[in-house]
């Protein structure tokens, strides 16, 4: 009987390496604001992937309460950032992000 | 830990979990329809809250599905359904250019943070919470959580208090 080793943390990290450039690449190149604001969130969820791994590997909590404050406050952005983009449809009828250039210098 | 049966299951789940969690990433920045988007977006929230279970860590799990596959997603699909979302325009050079060096750019990135992961295993203060400890895991958080963590636990109702009533003005008719 082989030995199987247990997975290294190494793949977790390079697993939300992935991710987190995964939604890199969405939030650069897609154009509707709705779907920039999921990659966001992708990578958000990448980031407490990394958290959650290394407080497992460091047999630590302190990742992991980290990654909880990190939900709360993608919850608090997921609420204001819908708000203004429902904001913002009503007065421009698009959330194209390369026409809301209202505030671009 | 050591018996090969269960780290080989380890294994499959780990495997299984990463590819949907890759795929489903993949599948949300290249489907036009937000809607579909949206739906990838749950199926890689559920395929990473399985890694969080093979990381012992069920407090997250839950918190996972129930925050970000359930109340988030949920507020996503609400929106796009308000909005009448027309298709993506493709206006022809610029897009291209934004395109290639995004995608330039982030894979620069990803390189970069795979450097970092190879180059070094974590170091850092080894704690105090091993696999067994944290088997009564939704426990140890929450006496993390109101001991140590107690005045960022305060600022953080503070500011989800923010946010709702910033997102119930934002939202409001202007008369």
């Amino acid at each position: 009987m082989w030995v199987v080793p247990s997975i290294p943390p190494a793949l977790f990290l390079v697993l939300s390496a992935m991710l987190f450039t995964i939604g890199v690449i969405g939030a650069l190149t897609r154009r509707n604001a709705i779907i920039v604001f999921m990659c966001i969130e992708l990578m958000l969820n990448a980031v407490n992937l990394t958290f959650i791994a290394l407080s497992r590997f460091l047999q630590s909590l302190d990742g992991v309460l980290f990654a909880f404050f990190v939900i709360a406050v993608a919850a608090a952005e997921a609420a204001v950032g819908l708000a203004i983009f429902v904001m913002i449809y009503r007065s421009r009828e698009t959330i194209n992000v390369d026409e809301i250039n209202i505030l671009k210098w | 830990m050591a018996e090969p049966i269960g780290n080989m299951f380890q294994w499959l789940i780990f495997l299984g979990a990463a590819f949907v969690s890759l795929i489903a990433s993949l599948l949300l920045v290249t489907r036009k329809n937000p809607i579909h988007s949206a739906l990838f977006l749950v199926l890689n929230f559920l395929s990473v809250a399985v890694l969080y279970v093979l990381l012992y860590q069920q407090f997250m799990f839950i918190i996972q599905i129930f925050v970000y596959a359930g109340a988030i997603v949920m507020l996503i699909v609400f929106i796009i359904m308000l909005l009448d979302l027309e298709i993506e325009v493709r206006s022809a050079l610029k897009i291209v250019y934004s395109k290639v060096i995004g995608g330039f750019l982030a894979v620069l990135f990803l390189f970069g943070i795979l450097y970092s992961v190879v180059a070094k295993s974590p170091t850092g203060k080894v704690g105090s919470y091993t696999p067994d400890k944290v088997s009564a895991n939704v426990k140890a958080v929450g006496e993390m959580l109101f001991t140590q963590y107690l005045f960022p636990f305060e600022i953080v109702s503070v500011l989800l208090a923010a946010a709702i009533i910033g997102a119930v003005i934002l939202s409001k008719k202007i008369r």
